[in-house]
């Protein structure tokens, strides 16, 4: 992880890794990690410190008899006991050893709560990147679905478009608008369309695009939808007409 | 005081969060029991100060409560010189004698990233345990940590660097 070289490549490599990288960064980095070795071991580093975290660091779930007792608190409300000096905000720690690269990198990070269309486009280059995984791998509707069950807290409609030229290849989760989201994965001829599915309508219909990508935003049946691809608009626009034509 | 309505908005907000507020006080104060204490604790606070809630991010906002108040518990048993309970990578291990080799083997692995993570400073600790396991943005950690975002970058990439060698 400490190639002097690839310095400045390395708080880029870790926020594209954590998902917070700008999509002109993204793109940026995509090419730089094409003929950098030592970056590439550092993402794949980075990637499997995550699995390990993930698989063997417990995420602590509270007691049942906590979430009991507070559930009991919170609904018919019994007076709260008088409450202790409400302490003021901790002095921020240590810091002054930080790594001086924090200081000489300098991140265009990802609007939050801006247009989830650039987001999507950096989250859809990331996924196109060598190794990247697709969390489900199949071709089949009824495999894709309910594999999101349990992930998510709705349930994203999954369709295949095989015979219009659109096949379904799998699904992932990602992380756009502030939340969890599905993202569904569509093949057309060299192509990779990805379309990210969560719940909300606030978005009218739209076409835009990001550092040479289409994304077309719609919503149906209080899900919104954002199509992202290198395809040509056309067709593209011909996906999307799919989606939002054909009945479920 | 708080009124009815607030504590059924602050349910209806909060309760979602629960685990995800258990979790971090479970790895900041490293005791079960203490944790929930804390999360007791941050919840009464919360319904106090409900009234402060801008309504934009609910889970960076009690996880920042659950921050503060765990920082306080411990600065408060410090200061009564209370040795910390140690719960963490001994007690979890399992007994080899009737375990098979290879759950042996997951709980010294287990115990060794266990070992590694609370050995990491509170403040590399919080923004590993925010970021991996929280998946928490850079700005709500920044938010509920309170330091800058480079900060958080700088912190988070001296805390990987420090369990890269407990990974492997
Ligand atoms: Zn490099």
């Amino acid at each position: 992880m400490n190639n002097p070289q690839c310095q400045r490549w390395q708080l880029l490599v870790q926020a594209d890794h954590d998902g917070e990288l700008g999509v002109a960064d993204a793109a940026a980095l995509a090419v730089h990690l094409d003929g950098c070795t030592a970056c590439r071991a550092l993402r794949d580093g980075l990637a499997g410190l995550s699995r390990r975290l993930h698989a063997d660091a417990p995420r602590h779930a509270a007691p049942a008899s906590l979430r009991a007792a507070l559930e009991r608190q919170a609904m018919p409300l019994a007076s709260p006991p008088a409450i202790r000096r409400w302490r003021l905000p901790r002095a921020a720690i240590g810091g002054g050893a930080a790594l001086a690269i924090a200081a000489s990198v300098t991140l265009a990070l990802l609007p939050r709560g801006g247009d989830p269309g650039e987001a999507a486009v950096a989250s859809h280059i990331r996924a196109l990147q060598p190794g990247h995984l697709t969390d489900v791998l199949s071709t089949d509707q009824h495999t894709v679905k309910p594999w999101f069950n349990g992930r998510l807290d709705y349930a994203p409609p999954v369709r295949d478009f095989a015979a219009a030229g659109f096949p379904l290849h799998g699904g992932r989760l990602d992380y756009l608008d502030g939340r969890a989201v599905a993202a569904l994965v569509y093949q057309r001829g060299g192509h990779v369309i990805d379309l990210y599915i969560w719940p909300g309508n606030a978005d009218p219909a739209r076409a835009e695009a990001f550092a040479g990508y289409n994304v077309v935003h719609w919503h149906d049946a209080g899900m919104r939808f954002l199509a992202v691809s290198d395809l040509n608009l056309a067709e593209l626009q011909g996906f999307v007409a799919l989606w939002r034509d054909t009945p479920p | 005081m708080p009124e009815p309505d607030n504590a059924a908005a602050f349910a209806r907000i909060a309760l979602p969060h629960l685990d995800a507020a258990y979790n971090l006080a479970r790895w900041l104060v490293r005791d079960p029991v203490l944790a929930e204490d804390v999360v007791q604790d941050a919840m009464l606070r919360g319904l106090t100060y409900m009234h402060a809630f801008r309504g934009d991010n609910p889970k960076g906002w009690l996880l920042r409560i659950v921050r503060t108040t765990a920082y306080d518990r411990l600065s408060e048993r410090k200061r009564a010189a209370e040795v910390p309970l140690d719960t963490g990578p001994a007690a979890a291990l399992p007994d080899p004698a009737d375990t098979p080799e290879a759950a042996v083997a997951d709980g010294q692995r287990r115990a060794a990233l266990d070992r590694a993570l609370a050995a990491l400073p509170d403040e590399l600790r919080e923004v590993i345990v925010l970021r991996e396991l929280e998946e928490m943005p850079y700005r709500e950690i920044a938010r509920i940590t309170e330091v800058p975002l480079g900060t958080v970058m700088s912190r988070l990439w001296r805390a990987r660097l420090a369990l890269r060698g407990a990974a492997q």
